[in-house]
């Protein structure tokens, strides 16, 4: 099937390429964007490894054809840092709360907790688990991914971050 | 898993997806959220030479109060009726049903037309519409027709959408302000398939159920309306003896197929017990 032009706004910067119909997005964010943050890790919908926030939505790449995201404002793992590289809150928040082992789900994790944060600025452990069921950890690490969250959260919001007694 | 090679089609109205649709023939699918579609076409399951994105048409989004309903595009995502404070305050079951819908991800991109219309009875939102009392504006080359969700489901996958037709809005009658309502669940992780599941909705009049109505989700070729069940609560107090009569009526009408969440006689006794604490929930919520 013939390629088309898809053109998106990706990490602050117009991005166009050629794809098929058929092309995912995730394929083409890795493939043709040279954008290998998102991750394959199921390819099923499931674990949210490839989620990228696009138009204020997390979603999984994976599940969406590239040319269905013609026109749209994406934002990657590679977008989360200033350009100067200093690290977002949630990335300074995942490394200092060891919020990865393997690291393989990070890039997801990180870009969902960044809408979830968005959408709610103080969110309780409850919700943070809740918000983030749509990723996958199988180191299972999830008790240093909510730590990570939350002190994320604290950061943004300017108070003390208080570790929960276990 | 790369699906199948198709041509991609945008129409920016109904008009233009309808005469898509009749041109292009069976070898086309209408697209909405597409997160049934794709997976199936990934796994080559499906193999459409054609998607119809529904992406494009305005008409197709949003909730509108419109009196005594509430209409919903069939293009609006899981994650704006659970957003929707229309939806809370007016037919809050169905922002209880959707945050039991997969996961976030697939809710900010899943749509109620697309739940509604694929006609997998592991859908929860068909069950919650026959519940509601739910019609479907479906359009087509020969004009609009409206179906009621409870005679919309034929079989898996099946259902009474002709080729060339798509669902456009879902119009809900508001239920009696006051109600209880309730979507029990049970799943063996967030983003499963029910095991089995039930939705209820009920009014009270002092102390016993003035109306109640019931829908049965994943326990059966497709969504399942209780009509008997409903009806053996209807003017009880919902004492136990009546909930226990209540629940062999709705198990009654059950025909699970036995797969990874239990063997079939499981799932039935499972609709009986997500039933039973739907219409517990139900009537303490109940006004």
């Amino acid at each position: 099937m013939a390629k088309s032009q898809v053109s998106m706004t990706v990490n602050g910067k117009p991005a166009d390429g050629l794809a098929e119909p058929r092309t995912l997005l995730i394929h083409f964010l890795r493939e043709q964007l040279n954008l290998t943050g998102p991750h394959i890790g199921c390819d099923t919908s499931h674990c949210g490894a490839c989620t990228v926030d696009l138009d204020g939505k997390s979603v999984k790449s994976c599940t969406m054809f590239a040319v269905q995201a013609n026109g749209a404002d994406i934002r990657t793992i590679e977008g989360m840092a200033a350009p100067d590289g200093t690290l977002h809150v949630l990335q300074e928040a995942f490394r200092e709360m060891h919020g990865l082992q393997c690291g393989f789900c990070t890039p997801g994790m990180i870009v969902r907790a960044y809408r979830l944060l968005e959408e709610n600025k103080n969110p309780s452990e409850e919700e943070i688990r809740f918000g983030i069921s749509g990723n996958l950890c199988r180191c299972t690490g999830y008790q240093n991914i909510v730590k990570a969250i939350q002190y994320a959260a604290a950061k943004i919001n300017g108070v003390p971050f208080e570790e929960a007694a276990e | 898993m790369i699906p199948g090679s198709f041509a991609y089609h945008r129409p920016t109205s109904v008009r233009e997806a309808i005469g898509l649709l009749v041109d292009l023939g069976e070898e086309a699918r209408p697209l909405a959220g597409g997160h049934s579609l794709i997976p199936m076409m990934k796994l080559r399951l499906a193999a459409p030479e054609h998607l119809v994105d529904l992406a494009g048409i305005p008409d197709l989004k949003g909730i509108r109060d419109d009196g005594s309903d509430v209409v919903i595009g069939a293009m609006t995502t899981q994650h704006e009726i659970v957003g929707s404070d229309l939806l809370v305050a007016k037919i809050p079951l169905l922002r209880e049903a959707s945050l039991l819908v997969a996961d976030p991800q697939v809710r900010y991109v899943g749509t109620l037309g697309g739940n509604l219309a694929n006609g997998d009875p592991g859908n929860d939102m068909p069950a919650v519409m026959m519940c509601l009392g739910a019609s479907y504006q479906v359009v087509g080359d020969s004009g609009e027709r409206s179906i009621h969700a409870r005679d919309f489901y034929r079989g898996t996958y099946l259902t009474a959408l002709k080729p060339g037709e798509i669902l456009a809005n879902v119009r809900i009658p508001v239920p009696a302000a006051g109600h209880g309502f309730a979507y029990e669940k049970l799943k063996r992780k967030i983003g499963d398939y029910a095991t089995a599941a039930a939705a209820v909705v009920l009014t009270m009049n002092g102390g016993t159920v003035a109306g109640c109505s019931i829908g049965l989700t994943n326990v059966a070729s497709t969504p399942l309306w209780a009509e008997e069940a409903a009806r053996i609560v209807a003017g009880s107090t919902l004492d136990a003896a009546t909930v226990k009569q209540a629940v062999a009526a709705a198990e009654a009408i059950t025909s699970p197929a036995a797969d990874a969440r239990g063997p079939a006689h499981y799932r039935t006794k499972m609709a009986g017990v997500m039933l039973t604490r739907a219409l517990v929930t139900a009537k303490a919520r109940a006004r």
